[in-house]
């Protein structure tokens, strides 16, 4: 008899938190960066590519480990490759029956979630060694802490790049009026990648342990 | 270690399991995509007469204002049996000149004018460009015009598809004083204001540009012996 492990163990809640703090894929590992870049000129790209990638390292992380005993070695990066492009491919379809218009936006970039590292890397590194719900949880957490850094970067683009939120003008015209811009800066990719270093920056400066020596 | 035909049984197991959960999936969410495209296109065809819309509204105000919407040929013979939305602008180009269905919508506008709305259809740098020419009632003088494009290069090519590169058609003319046929180009290093076919193309999307003053002459000029009648 194994030892069941409760659901939310502090083991649990420590796989959970890693990957939104101290092991984030972007601002730590720099994984994904790519994607980061493109989709992130608006928040509501941003946010469904965020749930998007979340979904699939999730589940693909979940299926891989309940498979985990059974996947041949020399093989088991096609069958990991084959559970996350049928999971991505799911995605695509969903997003343009029910969001085609964010699906346009993100155009090519749903169909590279497939080699997006972060999602292969959680594989191999997590999911082919663990039992299902540690890998899922794993999953979900490297998802969100890809997601969270999408958002931010997407908040402060749209925000200060087009003066809107969502779609949605928040500066009022009286800023406008009295000379104020939108930053055109902001909406070219250059921007993101100095935002993701700001980002990087502030993260270090809070967290004095991931400074290297 | 696992043995050559478990590694082969797995794997054709694996595929054939996921073949057809993704086949299950993608005609499943079918109707739903294609109801998508077909607002999308809605959507386009209001944008060339400057009516805004959205996803949600599309089809109401596509009702409203389209008013009538026919199938003509190169010689200006009505082909009756089809329904003009339904034409395939992209699969008529394989098919011979003579034979080929032109799909054209007639819009009334709020002011109760009528406009001509033609679809093109061509080549841009990486990949197809399409859009919707509005034409006055005089079927020459232009009303309005919408591009779109698969994946022109973007700040460069992509530009079609803004409203400045759009508005720049707006009273431009399809044939000249002696009624000869000239279509639209886009220029490159700036249309005088005075030309009356010509737009200022994009800087540093020559290739696009090109393709888009190519796609309206090859395709206005099927248009013209329709634009030339009378009726």
């Amino acid at each position: 008899m194994e030892n069941k492990e409760s659901i939310f163990s502090p083991k649990i809640i420590k796989t959970f938190l890693g990957p939104l703090n101290q092991n984030n894929p972007i601002s730590v590992q720099v994984l994904g960066i790519c994607s980061a870049l493109a989709v992130t000129v608006q928040l509501k790209p941003a946010l469904v590519m965020a749930l998007s990638v979340t979904i699939v390292t999730g589940f693909s992380s979940l299926i891989i480990s309940l498979l985990r005993n059974t996947i041949p070695s020399r093989i088991r990066i096609i069958v990991q490759l084959v559970v996350i492009a049928t999971l991505v491919i799911i995605v695509d379809q969903l997003l343009k029956a029910y969001v085609y218009d964010v699906s346009k936006k993100l155009s090519v970039f749903v169909g590279l979630i497939i080699t997006n590292c972060i999602i292969m890397g959680r594989l191999e590194a997590y999911a082919l060694g663990n039992k299902p719900w540690p890998s899922f949880v794993d999953g979900i957490a490297n998802g969100m802490g890809y997601g969270i850094i999408l958002i931010m970067v997407g908040f402060i683009r749209e925000l200060f790049g087009s003066g809107k939120i969502l779609g949605m003008s928040v500066i009022p015209d009286s800023l406008y009026q009295i000379g104020y811009e939108n930053n055109g800066l902001m909406i070219l990719p250059p921007m993101a990648l100095i935002l993701i270093g700001v980002i990087i920056w502030i993260h270090r400066s809070w967290n004095k342990t991931l400074i290297e020596k | 270690m696992h043995s050559n035909r478990y590694i082969i049984i797995y794997s054709t197991i694996m595929v054939v399991l996921v073949a057809t959960f993704l086949t299950i999936v993608a005609i499943g969410l079918k109707p739903k995509q294609d109801y998508n495209k077909r607002v999308e296109k809605m959507q386009n065809i209001l944008a060339s007469v400057h009516i805004p819309s959205t996803t949600k509204n599309a089809e109401k105000l596509f009702k409203q204002y389209i008013v009538d919407q026919f199938v003509i040929n190169i010689r200006n013979e009505k082909q009756n049996q089809i329904n003009a939305f339904d034409v395939n602008v992209e699969k008529e180009r394989k098919t011979a000149v003579e034979k080929r269905l032109l799909p054209v919508y007639v819009c009334k506008t709020e002011n109760q004018e009528i406009k001509y709305i033609i679809p093109v259809y061509g080549k841009g740098l990486w990949g197809p460009i399409w859009g919707y020419i509005a034409l006055n009632e005089d079927k020459n003088t232009v009303f309005g015009a919408f591009f779109d494009h698969k994946g022109e290069t973007p700040g460069l090519g992509a530009e079609i598809s803004t409203i400045e590169f759009q508005n720049q058609f707006k009273n431009k003319k399809i044939f000249d004083e002696q009624g000869n046929y000239k279509s639209i180009k886009a220029i490159k290093g700036g249309a005088a204001s005075t030309d009356n076919h010509g737009v200022d193309a994009i800087s540093g999307g020559t290739i696009t540009s090109d393709g888009l003053s190519k796609m309206l002459y090859d395709d206005l000029k099927l248009y013209e012996t329709f634009l030339k009648s009378k009726n």
